[in-house]
């Protein structure tokens, strides 16, 4: 932003008046202009920028610092390194486009509502909900869902207990459950700002031009909403992707995922000396993570050029 | 680099003082001038008095992922070592596991925070002993063979079997080996302490199942086939610890002898058996760090742990201290603290060597979730 900023209103390069005495304010300009961004990027460098670059560094090395093609081999020739990516990327797809259309329909409903305590409640919860993780929810999940949960055994008596009939807390399905219960409130609480751009005047506006329900929603609804709700479901594929803890404390690791392999060779007491492959797997991730934000990219733009036509 | 330089130079400087310090691998006399960080033993009262006054005016030992409670007693001992010794302990990371040990030891060097000792998985320290100083505490003899590394880099501390543990008052009949564990009236009660590829207590369950059901130490698969059985007909709980015990999701759960008694603390009805078909145990690992910004104290660490009084403390903890053998001969041990174990099984107890362990990890990691995820 900064950048095109100065850009546009830089004299110098509006290209009339002479050059050696324009250049110099303009880069002043556009360097002081930096100024405020400064401490973000420091702060990215540092806790993004650099962390990323030794796990990269550290992928391709030995133990002893040499360098080697090894780890990437271990983790792209099959077994249980490539089921683990394949089973994270389905999580993440699954765990990102049903919550992003249950969540969205929510907080549609919730927007349309004209209680606005109602409306601060549901906001509140959703900033919290979509906060719990880990070991609490996975807890939570097994004394209500569990084989001995209270939900299990009250279904139960009303001959209806999920074990009998093909559920398990424990594998795919029942791991993906337990991510939706955070991933709809973070929907709720990602998307509701761009519902409430959503402008009452546009829909009158169409009704008063005849417009029916549906042709609203085909040629504003649903062409406003689109990339924020692309968006927001990516950010969600983001976290179910790497997502540790929630699935290792309900699975003890009987799913295969990417971030439970990696915690058992970078945190465990089990694999020893293999901390490289740790770092494999992890820049796998980050490369698994750069494609889907270009393919995003892509996405977005054949999409806003769709829209436009 | 600073530090290997100083290390260097100060050696150089030791080894031209012919004081008479023997370094480079033998006992120390009582010097001011000793590096505590090459002594590689200690003998007699004088070497010992020498070691406890260097050690006292260091002042501080760090330690690291020592939980504070439960877990082999070592609270009460971190305790009563500063209150022998004046020695303040800090211990980083109470609840971390041994990886999360060598990666301080890589990270930290050089600085004041840095881990003195450690107590690790055995496999950390033979695959790290570049990082370990090799030192030999006054009972070393009384240390089985095999249990030790020959130049003192490593020796093993404390362990115990896998047990099953049951609450008496949800099962009525509480299994006695592995075998029974596949019964149909345990259906969705039988859980390990955990994932087999991060906590060696369940690889450990793994392997006592495996060696239950035709498997060896050379062959741990029949182990996963077994869960992946119990998996199957839905008597295996995944996620299984000590919370999900007291809480009963888990009625029965297969963990560490010594580490049972924590679920006993929270539930009266908690009953411990060491299963019939399968004789399994396993030692943590003691270690000095080679650039342990406190040798002294450490190298005193390692002197109490290993005194009656040490051992007899593990012991108090439910866990079997190494010197057991030779203590129970000697008559030392604390019999009080030895009649509220589980008896020992039968026989010979016999350990994996740790290339079989390697590779039973390695058979684990690759087909943990495939096999027992995939049944059932």
């Amino acid at each position: 932003m900064a950048f095109t900023t100065s850009l546009d209103t830089a004299p110098s390069l509006r290209g009339v008046e002479g050059r050696a005495v324009a250049k110099r304010p303009s880069r002043w300009h556009g360097l002081r202009s930096l100024v405020p961004v400064v401490p973000f990027l420091l702060y990215v460098g540092v806790v993004l920028g650099i962390p990323t670059f030794i796990i990269a560094t550290l992928a391709f090395q030995t133990r002893t610092g040499h360098a080697t093609w090894h780890n990437i081999q271990v983790i792209t020739s099959g077994g249980q390194y490539l089921l683990g990516f394949e089973t994270s990327l389905k999580l993440a797809l699954v765990t990102a486009v049903i919550p992003g259309v249950l969540g969205t329909i929510l907080a549609y409903a919730i927007a349309q509502s004209n209680h606005e305590a109602f409306k601060r409640v549901i906001a509140s919860a959703s900033g919290v909900l979509a906060n719990f993780g880990g070991v609490n929810l996975a807890f939570m999940f097994v004394a209500s869902l569990g084989p001995a949960g209270v939900a299990t055994a009250w279904l139960s008596s009303l001959h209806l207990n999920p074990y009998n009939h093909g559920w398990t807390l424990y594998k795919f399905t029942g791991v993906a459950v337990v991510y939706m219960y955070f991933q709809v409130t973070l929907m709720v609480l990602v998307i509701t700002p761009a519902l409430n751009g959503l402008r009452e005047q546009w829909r009158e506006a169409a009704a008063n031009l005849g417009a029916s329900r549906w042709q609203y929603w085909r040629y504003v609804g649903v062409p406003v909403l689109l990339p924020p709700v692309l968006g927001s479901m990516f950010l969600l594929f983001g976290s179910g992707f790497s997502a540790y803890a929630t699935a290792e404390a309900l699975t003890g690791g009987t799913i295969a995922l990417t971030p439970i392999q990696i915690g058992s060779i970078l945190q465990g007491n089990v694999i020893s000396g293999e901390e490289n492959v740790g770092y494999a797997l992890g820049f796998g991730m980050i490369v698994i993570l750069l494609v889907s934000v270009v393919a995003y990219a892509l996405l977005q733009r054949r999409s806003s050029r769709w829209l436009r036509s | 680099m600073l530090n290997k330089v100083k290390v260097a130079v100060a050696i150089g400087t030791l080894s031209s003082l012919a004081a008479g310090v023997a370094l480079s691998g033998t006992s120390a006399g009582a010097s001011s001038s000793t590096n505590w960080s090459t002594v590689k033993s200690v003998s007699g009262t004088m070497g010992m008095s020498a070691l406890v006054a260097a050690a006292k005016k260091e002042g501080h030992l760090n330690v690291i992922t020592l939980p504070l409670q439960g877990w082999a007693n070592y609270g009460v001992i971190m305790k009563d070592f500063t209150k022998k010794y004046g020695i303040k302990i800090n211990d980083e990371n109470p609840n971390g596991s041994s990886q999360d040990e060598i990666t301080a030891v890589m990270n930290d060097k050089g600085r004041a925070s840095a881990p003195d000792v450690l107590d690790v998985g055995t496999s950390y320290a033979v695959q790290n002993t570049n990082l370990l100083a090799p030192y030999k505490v006054q009972t070393w003899s009384e240390i089985p063979a095999g249990t030790k590394a020959n130049n003192g880099a490593w020796f093993d501390d404390y362990g115990g079997y896998v047990s099953i543990g049951c609450d008496t008052a949800k099962i009525k009949v509480c299994p006695t080996s592995f075998a029974d564990l596949a019964k149909p009236m345990y259906k969705n009660e039988v859980g390990i302490n955990g994932d087999p590829t991060q906590a060696s207590a369940a690889f450990s369950a793994v392997f006592a199942a495996a060696l239950a059901n035709g498997g060896s130490f050379n062959n741990i698969e029949p182990g996963i086939k077994f869960f992946a059985n119990l998996n199957k007909i839905g008597n295996f709980v995944p996620g299984g610890s000590a919370a999900t015990a007291v809480a009963g999701t888990t009625p029965i759960l297969i963990w560490w002898d010594y580490l049972q008694n924590g679920i006993q603390a929270n539930l009266k009805t908690w009953k411990v058996i060491i299963p019939t078909d399968a004789n399994y145990a396993a030692y943590y690992t003691q270690a000095i760090t080679a650039d342990a910004p406190h040798p002294a104290a450490a190298r005193l660490w390692e002197e109490y742990l290993y005194s009656t009084v040490g051992q007899n403390l593990f012991l108090q903890g439910y866990a079997r201290p190494i010197e057991l053998a030779a203590m129970t001969k000697a008559g030392t041990v604390n019999k009080n603290f030895l009649k509220l174990l589980p008896a020992a099984p039968k026989g010979v107890t016999k350990y994996p060597t740790l290339a079989q362990l390697t590779a039973a990890k390695a058979t684990v990691a690759a087909n943990w979730a495939s096999e027992v995820g995939a049944a059932g």
